[in-house]
C-alpha cells in the first residue's frame, strides 16, 4: 500500500508526527486553527487545554475521522490528509476515545482479536471453508490476542462481555486494543478521565511501560495536570483553537497565559 | 494440543439438522403429510434462508435495511427466466440469453474489480487534494472529471470484453449440459439458475450498498425501502421489456423443481457458510460495525468495504431463497415482492433475536406454523383472527422480551468456539519496572 502514497519530506525520526498550520472551520466557527505540532520518535508529548479547545478536534483530524479545511499532517513524512481512517491505522496511528469506545457487547478477548483483524493472512473463502492458513492464523491471532490481555492483567478476563468490565480495566482494555494494531504512534484521549488517584498512578507507570515495551511514540490529551506534569516531556498548550504556550512542564506551569486561560481557573489544584 | 472445549458440539447439531430433513422427507414420501404442509414446510425453510441474509444485514452488521424482498424478487424472478425457458423448450436456442445473463455479471465485476486496480478513489482523492493549490476550483474539477472518466472507461472496456469472452465459453460449456440425461441437466440448470439468481441480487445488493451504506441506519432504512418499492414497481411493468415476465399479471409456466431435498440442502449451506463467517475474523469485524463503527474504523478496518460486503452476502442468500419459491408454486406475482411483505423477514429476525442465527431459524419456523396452525386450530369462519392473535403475540413478545427470543444466543455448533486452553504467560510488571529503575 506504501507504493501510491505521496511521500512528501524525507522521512526525520525527530518528526514522526508533523502537523503544519492545521485548521478547520465547522461552518462559521473556527475549531482549530494553524495548528502546528511536531513529534519526535519515541517522544512522549502531552496536549492540555480547557473543555472545548480543540484538542479532541486535532486527534480527529490525525486519525481520518474529521477533514482539515487547511493544512497538512505528515506521519513518518507522508501526508494523512485526505486518506481514511482505516488506512491511517494500518500506517501505524492508533488511539483511544474520550468516552470509551469498546465494543461492548463482545467478550474481551474478541475485543483484541478485532484489532487484529488487518494483519489477519487468511481470505474469505479459507474462513468459510476452514482450510489454508486459517487454523493456523486464527490460533495464532488467539494467542497474540491473549499475550496482549496479559500485559495488561485481563488474561482471567478474556471471556467476558467487555461492558461488564470495570470502568478502569475498560480504559485498560481499550488502550491494550489500540496497541494491537501494532501502531507506531499512539494517541490518547484522556486515559485518566474518571478514575481515582490510585487508578491514575497505575495508569501513568503503564504510559511509561508500554512505550519503552512497544518501542511507542505518544501523543496525549489530558485534563488532569497531574498525569501531564508527571509524564510528559514536551507539552502543547491550546486554547480557542490556537496554540497559546508550548515546553516542558515547568515552562508550561509558569506561562502568564496558560495560567490565565487555563490553571488560573483551577487555582493551583493538583500541581 | 487440543482440548475438549476447544472442540464445537458439532455433532449433536448435525444429528437433529439430519433427523428434521429425513421426517419431512419421509413424511412425505409415505403420504403422511398432506401436500399444503409440505408446502408450508418448504416455504419456512426458504424465509429462514432469506431471513438469515437480513439477520447477516440488520443482526450481525447492524445496518437496517428494508430493501431485502427486493434481492428475494430478483433472486425469483432471474432464476425463474432461465429455467422457464428451457424447461418449456429443451434445446440449445436458449441458452444464449441463461450465458449472457453470467458472463454480464462477471463482466460488471471485473469493472469494479478494474476500477479498484485503478485505485480510483484514492487517485480522485489526491488529485483533488494535489490540484486545489495550483488551480482555481472549477478547473480542477474537470481535471478530476476527466481523469475520472478515463479510469472509468478503462474498467468499462475490460468488463465488456471480459463479458463477450465468457459468453462464447459458457454458452459453448452449457450445450454440453443438454447433451446429459435430462434429470442430470435439469438438476445442474436448477442450481445454475439459482447461484444465478443469488449472483445477481448479490452484485444489485453491492452496487447500491456502496453508495447507500454511507448513511447511518434510519436514513438507510428508508432508501433500502426506496430500492424495494423500485422494483416492485419495475416487476409491475416488466412485460415492457421483458414479455416473459409478464408484469402485473403474474409470470406462469415455472417449472416446479423446488423439493425439501433443495430447500433443504440450500438451508443447510447457507447456515454453514454463515456460521464459519461469523467465527472468523472476518465475521468479528463485521460485528464490530454493529457495536461501535467509529472504533472498528480506528482498527483499521474498511468499514465501507465491510458493510458492502456483508450486504452483498445477506442479498445473495435473499437471491438463492427468491429462486427456491420461484420455483416451488411455479407462480410469481409482484404482489409477493410488495414491500408490505418485506418486512416478513425483519419480523422473524427481530423476533428470533439479532445476531442470532439459532434465533433466525427458529423463529422462521414458528412463524409458519403459527400462522398455518392457527388455521387448523381456530373454528371455521374464525380462521382471520390468526392475524389478531399473531400481532398481539408479536406484541408480547416484544415487550417482555425486547432481545428477541434468543437475544445473540446461539444453540450446538452454531455458538462461538472458546479459545483453546493454554497457560497464558504473564509478563511480571514489577519485575520490569524495578529493571528499569536500575538501568535509569
Amino acid at each position: 500500500m506504501s507504493a501510491n502514497l505521496r511521500v512528501v519530506a524525507e522521512y526525520d525520526s525527530n518528526r514522526i508526527l508533523d502537523i503544519r498550520r492545521l485548521s478547520i472551520a465547522f461552518g462559521g466557527l473556527r475549531a482549530v486553527s494553524d495548528f502546528d505540532l511536531t513529534v519526535p520518535e519515541g517522544g512522549l508529548y502531552g496536549l492540555i487545554g480547557p473543555n472545548g479547545a480543540g484538542k479532541t478536534t486535532v486527534f480527529n483530524m490525525i486519525t481520518g475521522l474529521y477533514q482539515p479545511t487547511e493544512g497538512d499532517i505528515l506521519f513518518m513524512g507522508r501526508s494523512l490528509v485526505g486518506l481514511p481512517p482505516h488506512t491511517i491505522t494500518q500506517m501505524g496511528v492508533a488511539r483511544t476515545f474520550q468516552n470509551i469506545r469498546l465494543f461492548p457487547n463482545l467478550t474481551v478477548l474478541d475485543n483484541v482479536r478485532i484489532a487484529y483483524h488487518t494483519h489477519v493472512g487468511y481470505s474469505l473463502a479459507e474462513a468459510i471453508s476452514r482450510l489454508g492458513r486459517f487454523r493456523h492464523q486464527e490460533r495464532l491471532l488467539t494467542e497474540r490476542a491473549q499475550d496482549f490481555l496479559a500485559v495488561f492483567g485481563l488474561q482471567d478476563r478474556q471471556l467476558e462481555i467487555a461492558k461488564n468490565l470495570p470502568y478502569g480495566e475498560q480504559r485498560r482494555l481499550e488502550i491494550a486494543r489500540a496497541l494491537a494494531t501494532e501502531p507506531r504512534l499512539l494517541l490518547l484521549d484522556e486515559p485518566a478521565a474518571g478514575m481515582n488517584p490510585a487508578e491514575v498512578e497505575s495508569l501513568m507507570e503503564l504510559i511509561h511501560f508500554i512505550r519503552d515495551r512497544f518501542k511507542l511514540t505518544i501523543l496525549l490529551i489530558e485534563h488532569q495536570m497531574r498525569v501531564v506534569m508527571g509524564i510528559c516531556e514536551w507539552i502543547t498548550v491550546m486554547d480557542f483553537g490556537q496554540v497559546i504556550a508550548r515546553g516542558t512542564a515547568r515552562d508550561i506551569q509558569n506561562d502568564e497565559r496558560v495560567i490565565e486561560a487555563y490553571l488560573g481557573k483551577r487555582t493551583g489544584r493538583g500541581i | 494440543m487440543r482440548t475438549k472445549a476447544h472442540l464445537s458440539p458439532w455433532a449433536p447439531t448435525l444429528f437433529l439438522a439430519l433427523g428434521v430433513y429425513l421426517l419431512v422427507f419421509l413424511a412425505e414420501r409415505f403420504g403422511l403429510m398432506t401436500p399444503y404442509w409440505y408446502q408450508v414446510i418448504q416455504l419456512a425453510a426458504i424465509t429462514a434462508i432469506s431471513s438469515l441474509g437480513l439477520n447477516l444485514i440488520y443482526g450481525f452488521n447492524g445496518q437496517f435495511s428494508l430493501g431485502h424482498i427486493g434481492f428475494y424478487a430478483i433472486g425469483a424472478y432471474s432464476s425463474a427466466l432461465i429455467t422457464k425457458d428451457l424447461a418449456a423448450n429443451w434445446s440449445g436456442t436458449r441458452i444464449g440469453p441463461l450465458a449472457w445473463m453470467i458472463a454480464g455479471q462477471v463482466g460488471v465485476l471485473v469493472v469494479l474489480f478494474v476500477a479498484r486496480a485503478l485505485r480510483l478513489g484514492t487517485v480522485r482523492a489526491r488529485l483533488a487534494g494535489g490540484l486545489a493549490n495550483y488551480l482555481k476550483p472549477y478547473e480542477a474539477g474537470v481535471l478530476v472529471l476527466l481523469v475520472t472518466l478515463a479510469l472509468v472507461s478503462i474498467a468499462l472496456a475490460a468488463g465488456v470484453f471480459a463479458a463477450w469472452g465468457l459468453q462464447k465459453v459458457l454458452a459453448a460449456i452449457f450445450q454440453v449440459f443438454l447433451s446429459l440425461p435430462q434429470g442430470i441437466a435439469r438438476s445442474v440448470v436448477f442450481l445454475i439458475a439459482l447461484l444465478t439468481g443469488g449472483a445477481l441480487a448479490a452484485l444489485v445488493a453491492y452496487l447500491i450498498g456502496l453508495p447507500l451504506l454511507r448513511l447511518s441506519s434510519d436514513y438507510f432504512g428508508i432508501a433500502t425501502l426506496g430500492f424495494s418499492v423500485m422494483i416492485y414497481t419495475a416487476l409491475q411493468n416488466s412485460d415492457q421489456v421483458i414479455p416473459t415476465m409478464k408484469g402485473a399479471r403474474g409470470m406462469v409456466g415455472i417449472p416446479t423443481w423446488t423439493t425439501w431435498t433443495w430447500v433443504f440442502g440450500a438451508l443447510f449451506i447457507v447456515v454453514f457458510i454463515m456460521r464459519q463467517l461469523v467465527h472468523s475474523s472476518y465475521g468479528r469485524a463485521i460485528i464490530s460495525v454493529r457495536e461501535d463503527e467509529i472504533a472498528a474504523k480506528t482498527m483499521g478496518i474498511d468499514v465501507a468495504q465491510l458493510k458492502a460486503t456483508a450486504f452483498a452476502m445477506g442479498g445473495f442468500f435473499a437471491g438463492i431463497a427468491g429462486g427456491l419459491y420461484a420455483h416451488l408454486f411455479g407462480f410469481l406475482h409482484p404482489s409477493t415482492f410488495n414491500f408490505i411483505k418485506g418486512f416478513d423477514p425483519l419480523i422473524i429476525v427481530v423476533f428470533g433475536g439479532l445476531g442470532s442465527m439459532t434465533g433466525t431459524i427458529l423463529a422462521s419456523a414458528i412463524f409458519a406454523l403459527l400462522i398455518e396452525g392457527l388455521r387448523v386450530l381456530l373454528p371455521r369462519g374464525f380462521e382471520d383472527w390468526r392475524f389478531v392473535i399473531y400481532p398481539i403475540i408479536l406484541l408480547l413478545i416484544m415487550l417482555l422480551r425486547q432481545q428477541g427470543l434468543l437475544g445473540t444466543t446461539e444453540w450446538g455448533w452454531l455458538r462461538a468456539p472458546l479459545p483453546p486452553e493454554r497457560d497464558i504467560p504473564t509478563p511480571d510488571r514489577a519485575a520490569q519496572a524495578r529493571v528499569e529503575e536500575q538501568e535509569a
